[in-house]
């Protein structure tokens, strides 16, 4: 579970967090979703521990990140796995070895045992025939997968995404998304997506977090969202004229 | 005031470079394969420019040695001292400033645009000493490179000299090892190895703190190879004026 408490952060001048809490339960997909520019990477990048955050404080398990030694941070960071937007795999390493490299520098791991967890986790995501392939020589949804297999190779407790669908067909997005999803749950993570994508949002969306201008606008599921009266999250949700669409034909009993 | 902030951010990189040290088998790899990158896969273009060079060198002093009183050893001397204390040392580090140094602003700089050093951060691995340290370790054997653009250089200088038939072989050996300092080669082993630091770590900046996308890696590469030079140059002048004056 993370717990976010009265989060904010600013760069200079510009507030990008003013004052976020809620709370991400373990074991189920959690989305973040708002306009671009309303703080959701900001807001990832905190949790990651890549920004300190100026106020508030974010509780992993149950305790926050200021009450961890140097010690024990390093210890978390080892709990943490994500999804980077480009899939962020090493450009000189193959297949394999990226899926490796988290066990190579985090674990004790020898390398027979560490062969078969990366086959483990290439077979979990469907990718059993790239494993010696560089990043550039395979696809974008490839790519996603390797980075995905990368993210939980370590058996991580908290798994963060951004925008894990990006740049992908319909199609591999959907199973990119139920992926995640079925990962999430098979281990027991704690996953924050952050996203653009409302197919994901519908078909994977357990908690949604909206973000407004920094603020938290709204907060619900998958089937609370269509039923929501929150106008910045009925335009933001149904500013495509296929979602709008299906609304009138739901909300008509179709 | 950037300059001053960014002087400070450079002396802060180093101190973190030095820091939380990536897994020991981990890190041999890492140097092996940069030695290899940045040293072993320079000595090409070194080997022909210092040999070039050196035949330059003597060729340019023997047709200005009109005087029939100043002796054509002279001509071995004049290669000896202009390719072991300033040509190889100072004028080859500029050479690999553009060749080393933008290598390795724009390895890295791809690195932080494609958010491959978040990744390393977020696993909770020091990037800088992961992708910074090897460098400078392997960077500590570019003296070897040196020593050979030393050698190579006064090759050249003996071909171009001797069977251009501009001196004779036994003369220009003889100049060669007139007046032999051997302070003048530690003097330029030791400004070499500073140099080898500012190659590693300079570039290094330039690509670690970039922001932006494609473009600005070219720009960075480039930024960096004026700033990796100007600095050798200063740092020159300054370790002359120390150790020879």
């Amino acid at each position: 579970m993370i717990k976010v408490e009265n989060l904010h952060k600013s760069f200079g001048d510009l507030d990008v967090l003013k004052g976020i809490s809620t709370t991400f339960e373990k074991g189920q997909t959690n989305l973040i979703i708002g306009q671009s520019g309303s703080g959701k990477t900001v807001f990832l990048k905190c949790m990651l521990g890549l920004f300190t955050p100026d106020d508030g404080y974010i509780c992993y398990g149950s305790k926050t990140y200021e009450e961890l030694t140097p010690k024990k941070r390093r210890e978390l960071r080892k709990q943490v796995g994500m999804v980077f937007q480009g899939g962020a795999l090493f450009d000189s390493m193959t297949v394999e070895e990226n899926v490796m490299f988290p066990l190579k520098m985090l674990t004790k791991a020898k390398k027979p045992e560490m062969k078969d967890r990366v086959y483990e986790v290439l077979k979990r995501v469907n990718l059993t025939n790239a494993n010696n392939k560089l990043p550039s020589e395979i696809s974008g949804g490839m790519q996603k997968r390797v980075s995905i297999a990368r993210a939980i190779v370590n058996r991580p407790k908290f798994l963060f995404c951004d925008e894990p669908n990006s740049g992908l067909d319909p199609r591999t997005a959907t199973v990119i998304d139920n992926l995640i999803q079925e990962i999430t749950h098979e281990f027991e993570i704690t996953t924050v997506i952050n996203t653009h994508d409302m197919n994901s949002v519908f078909e994977i969306g357990e908690k949604i977090v909206y973000l407004e201008d920094g603020h938290l606008a709204w907060e619900g599921n998958k089937d609370l969202i269509h039923k929501t009266d929150n106008k910045a999250v009925t335009d933001f949700v149904y500013s495509s004229d296929l979602f709008r669409k299906v609304r009138v034909a739901q909300q008509k009993g179709y | 005031m950037d300059y001053i902030s960014s002087t400070g951010q450079y002396f802060i990189m180093i101190k973190d470079t030095f820091k939380r040290f990536t897994k020991g088998s981990v890190l041999r790899n890492l140097i092996i394969q940069e030695m290899n990158d940045l040293t072993v896969r320079s000595l090409g273009i070194v080997v022909f420019i210092s040999f070039f060079i050196g035949a330059v060198v003597t060729i340019q002093t023997a047709l200005n040695l009109n005087n029939p009183f100043i002796p054509k050893s002279l001509i071995g001397f004049a290669a000896r001292q202009s390719i072991i204390l300033e040509f190889s040392p100072t004028f080859v580090s500029i050479i690999m400033a553009g060749k080393v140094g933008s290598y390795i602003t724009s390895s890295i700089g791809t690195m932080r645009v494609t958010e491959q050093i978040d990744a390393l951060e977020v696993m909770g691995i020091n990037s800088l000493n992961y992708l910074v340290f090897p460098k400078i370790v392997a960077m500590m054997f570019y003296p070897f490179v040196i020593a050979i653009s030393m050698f190579v250089g006064i090759l050249g200088a003996y071909v171009a000299g001797v069977f251009g038939g501009f001196v004779d072989g036994e003369l220009f050996l003889s100049g060669l090892q007139e007046d032999f300092v051997t302070f003048q080669l530690v003097y330029a082993f030791i400004k070499t190895i500073i140099f080898a630091f500012i190659l590693a770590t300079v570039p290094s900046f330039h690509g670690y703190y970039m922001k932006g996308g494609a473009l600005e890696v070219g720009k960075a590469s480039t930024t960096s190879f004026v700033w990796t030079s100007v600095i050798i140059i200063v740092s020159n002048y300054i370790i002359t004026q120390l150790l020879l004056s």
